[in-house]
């Protein structure tokens, strides 16, 4: 299984019946794969709707029904399109339950940056900061590090998509969840153990009393 | 009578005009109204749009033919040229959150004098603005947009300008088509007044200027 697939397996676990929920670009849209098919789930689509079914097969293509990748999908019986002022309402009001995002570093105040690094790749926010703003949780989808480097860090150091906005970082090695006690590891993967994932995260962080395993 | 060529459009074009482009990685675009501004080839244009789509495509073409001076835009990260000519210093890129363009496109076309939004606080899109405390939260202040023209996108249009949009091609027109001095709307069909259900109309026909057949 690709480190992906783990990441996106484990985060598929935190959608209840019933959630409203975005997944970013990348990948944070391979959660929707991952969902139980017994459970209804709300995938809401930034570029204006709500009801965002599968990616569609060639012969299902209708030219206006793309997500917010520009990729032509399929949409539910129950879907509903409105224009981007209520899009983002729906975002920022709170209206969306759980947002998944990729990350590039979170650091122990629970923040999060993944929109630029300055001089390299300057793509632009997009969505991502009212996200972080308006959903009631957010989760950010990473791999543990980068080139061996940790990104799980004290401080970030590359401009902020949010401050103190992240509820929950899922890699393919741990969860890590922020709790009133602040950043701690709740879960691991099940073929590594804490100290190899604790050596690979340079912020302090509590350890849960009883950590969990996944994968 | 408002059904016109595309070259109606000429008598409103200039260099240094600021224009607000429907869409959302060029889907909801209207193609025809963008290839007139890059034929007749008007420079330092101030683009306001959600993005800059991809080379050849939407406002894309704008940027490739070195029209614009300026981008307010939320995402450029598909379009290699916009970055390109951002690095080089050939075009300002004032990056917005997506949330926070839709509200200030909004408020320009609504006679609002900005809007408050938690989204960006804390991060570099608070720099230089004011920040307002609202029962114990901080939001920034926002100004609003508007701009000499919009170009629009629709599904259907009637011969009046009531206008609908299938599926994610919403997105910003609705929006856009209140907040500029002259509304230009490129339409996929054009039907005679009252084949359009009243309750369906999304952009009533007083904000639309000219109508133009798309493709």
């Amino acid at each position: 299984m690709s480190e992906k697939e783990i990441i996106a397996r484990r985060i598929a676990k935190e959608i209840k019946d019933g959630d409203v929920v975005n997944l970013g670009i990348g990948l944070p849209t391979m959660v929707a794969d991952y969902v139980s098919s017994n459970i209804d789930v709300v995938f809401h689509s930034e570029n204006g709707f709500i009801g965002l079914d599968k990616v569609a097969k060639p012969e299902e293509e209708v030219e206006y029904y793309v997500n917010a990748g520009a990729q032509p999908i399929t949409i539910k019986d129950d879907a509903a399109f409105f224009d981007s002022a209520m899009s983002f309402g729906i975002i920022r009001g709170g209206h969306v339950d759980i947002t998944v995002l990729g990350g590039l570093q979170v650091d122990e105040k629970g923040n999060l940056a993944n929109y630029m690094v300055p001089g390299k790749m300057v793509p632009g926010m997009g969505g991502a900061m009212d996200l972080v703003s308006g959903a009631k949780k957010v989760i950010v989808a990473m791999t543990h590090t980068a080139k061996g480097m940790p990104k799980i860090l004290k401080e970030c150091n590359l401009p902020l998509t949010g401050r103190g906005v992240v509820d929950m970082i899922v890699t393919e090695l741990a969860v890590l969840e922020m709790t009133k006690d602040g950043l701690t590891l709740t879960e691991i993967h099940k073929d590594t153990t804490k100290e190899d994932v604790l050596a690979a995260i340079e912020a302090d962080v509590n350890v849960a009393d009883f950590l969990k395993t996944f994968g | 009578m408002k059904v016109t060529q595309v070259s109606s459009l000429d008598q409103y074009l200039k260099d240094d005009m600021t224009i607000m482009v429907g869409g959302f990685l060029g889907v909801g675009t209207p193609e025809k109204l963008i290839s007139r501004i890059v034929k007749k080839g008007y420079k330092n244009i101030t683009l306001i749009c959600n993005d800059t789509a991809f080379i050849g495509k939407g406002a894309g073409k704008l940027i490739e033919h070195h029209l614009v001076k300026k981008a307010i835009v939320s995402h450029i990260g598909t379009n290699p040229e916009t970055g390109r000519q951002m690095i080089s210093n050939e075009i300002e890129v004032n990056l917005v959150p997506q949330g926070t363009l839709a509200e200030k496109v909004r408020a320009g076309g609504v006679g609002l004098g900005g809007i408050l939004t938690a989204t960006g606080i804390g991060t570099e899109v608070q720099k230089g603005k004011t920040v307002v405390e609202v029962e114990g939260k901080e939001y920034i202040l926002e100004a609003p947009l508007r701009a000499d023209l919009a170009l629009i996108f629709a599904s259907v249009a009637d011969e009046k300008g009531n206008l609908i949009y299938y599926g994610s091609t919403r997105n910003f027109n609705p929006i856009m088509a209140m907040a500029a001095d002259t509304v230009f709307v490129e339409a996929k069909e054009i039907v005679p007044v009252g084949a359009l259900n009243p309750s369906e109309i999304v952009t009533p026909h007083i904000l639309v200027d000219y109508i133009v057949k798309g493709e």
